[in-house]
């Protein structure tokens, strides 16, 4: 136990699961803003829109997470120059290393939202698209409210799975030097190799404690909410 | 629901409507397209010398076909070893003995659920360490770890939830014509769950061939390190990423349609009893593989 108290008193455990949350809640918004947008796409009348949105998914799905992120990094900001931050900030470094991996990380997994999103429409009976176009509503009207609000209930179990691999997927960003969990715990290892096991332990453990509840939550949520037909 | 019946066959007015709306789509692609286009060539990166590198063989040979080789080869090799620990985990989690199948199902979740760069980090620190590897197979066996332990827990959830799929009959046949539960598992149960998960299973080769790219962070000699390579030899790192994210697109591409066409073949023989199964048949088990299903084959797992 002793070994343990002196790890977290001389490193920042807690301060690198708080940039894993960070980082997860922010590029989980943006990549479900992102891959609703592609699943609506991909639903559309217009064959280019469905053609755009098929090819998004089936690119970024294919591509390495570890190589989006370093193309971020590498490509966006030190080959061509694309700042997310001021560059006059203190801080600039961190911030765009931090904006530029939330780039990524929801870039990557909004095409597993869309397609989470597209298995919902899929449970989504024929009869409710059928009666919304009965009573007159445009394809986008119907999409709005009568096929969205019932397949985000139905895809509400696989968004928690690309929640939980998002979660552990963030780790990924120690490659272009953000400071969360992955980052300190190599730092941790490079520096205590007499306690390989107790380090790699703790952080383990966190991410047990982040993905668990989640797991939990989004399975009671997704038969609590699930349309009841 | 497929997607083709969210909206009416459209008439005249919806089909000017929706060519409007698709030429509009294609002039903003195009003007996207040029705008990345204009952005590259101002940073001098669409010169012929960043790209002509590609068309030579010293490249080939030198760069992309070992890192090629050095992805193939880890994700070969934590394949096998996976299914093997996968098929180990999943029968142990089915295991009637409490004490196989509590172990089995901690080592499953709990793999499950630390992130695999965590796994290959440690691996790679405690080979290393402990001198467990020659020094310069260290980085593979740290990645083939990471792949190994959580590419076969999924692989035993699948074959789980391949089994809890089956009609409950062929268990009880097989018991009742006297086969113990060992046999009944290895001769009747594992043979078609196998079968009837091996769309999913296939599936799973994407993510191992992705994750290998992780073995960048920990040095491992792969597609992604040789890429940066080129970058800094020929000085054109961004071309080096697309040409590379390009060539992982491809390999991975085909493995996927691999995984359909064997789900079709799959479900045409109706060989595998656990296919799919009829709406009044839907129980927890059928859930499950639902899940697993959307989750592996169809939208793909998102794995690193």
């Amino acid at each position: 136990m002793h070994v343990i108290s002196e790890l977290f008193s001389d490193y920042p455990i807690f301060g690198a699961f708080k940039q894993t949350i960070y980082l997860t809640l922010l590029s989980a918004v943006f990549a479900l803003l992102i891959g609703t947008v592609v699943a609506v796409m991909r639903v559309s009348p217009v064959r280019v829109l469905q053609l755009i949105g098929t090819g998004y998914v089936n690119i970024v799905r294919n591509t390495p997470l570890t190589l989006v992120i370093v193309f971020c990094n590498l490509g966006l900001f030190v080959q061509l120059g694309i700042s997310l931050v001021d560059p006059n900030s203190p801080t600039s470094i961190d911030d765009n290393n931090f904006r530029l991996a939330v780039l990524g990380l929801s870039v990557y997994h909004a095409s597993f939202v869309a397609e989470a999103i597209r298995s919902g429409v899929n449970t989504v009976p024929l009869g409710q698209a059928e009666a919304a176009r009965a009573i007159g509503l445009p394809f986008l009207k119907t999409l709005r409210h009568i096929v969205l609000p019932q397949a985000f209930r139905g895809a509400i179990a696989p968004l928690g799975n690309v929640l939980i691999a998002l979660t552990k997927n963030s780790t990924v960003a120690s490659v272009i030097g953000v400071s969360e969990s992955s980052a300190t715990m190599k730092d941790m290892m490079e520096n205590r190799p007499d306690v390989l096991f107790v380090v790699f332990g703790i952080f383990a453990v966190g991410f047990v404690i982040l993905t668990l509840p989640v797991g939990i939550l989004f399975t009671s949520l997704s038969k609590r909410l699930a349309v009841k037909r | 629901m497929s997607a083709g019946v969210l909206f009416d066959t459209p008439g005249p007015r919806s089909k000017r409507l929706y060519a409007a709306v698709g030429v509009a789509s294609v002039v903003i692609l195009l003007l996207i397209l040029w705008f990345v286009l204009a952005k590259l060539d101002d940073k001098g990166q669409l010169t012929a010398a960043k790209w002509k590198p590609f068309l030579t063989g010293e490249i080939w040979t030198q760069y992309l076909i070992p890192g090629l080789l050095g992805t193939l080869k880890a994700a070969a090799i934590s394949t096998v070893l996976a299914l093997v620990l996968g098929v180990l985990l999943g029968v142990g989690r089915l295991s009637a003995a409490k004490w196989i199948r509590w172990p089995s199902s901690i080592v499953v979740e709990f793999f499950r659920a630390v992130p695999v760069l965590l796994m290959m980090l440690f691996a790679y620190a405690l080979y290393g360490h402990y001198e467990t590897f020659p020094a310069d197979q260290i980085a593979l066996a740290g990645v083939v770890t990471g792949l190994t332990l959580y590419n076969g827990s999924v692989i035993a959830e699948l074959v789980r939830s391949g089994v809890h799929s089956l009609p409950k009959g062929q268990n009880e046949a097989a018991l009742a014509i006297g086969l113990t539960t060992g046999k009944t598992m290895r001769l009747v149960l594992l043979p078609q769950a196998i079968t009837a998960m091996m769309p999913a299973i296939v599936g799973q080769l994407v993510v191992i061939l992705k994750d290998t790219a992780l073995g960048y962070i920990i040095t491992y000699e792969e597609l992604l390190r040789k890429a940066e390579q080129i970058g800094n030899f020929k000085s054109n790192l961004l071309p080096a990423l697309i040409f590379v994210g390009a060539l992982f697109v491809i390999v991975n591409y085909l493995v996927s349609l691999a995984a359909n066409k064997i789900e079709q073949r799959t479900r045409r023989r109706g060989r595998s009893a656990g296919g799919p199964l009829a709406p009044d048949q839907i129980d927890q088990a059928a859930v499950e593989v639902a899940a697993a299903n959307a989750n592996q084959a169809n939208t793909g797992q998102p794995g690193f």
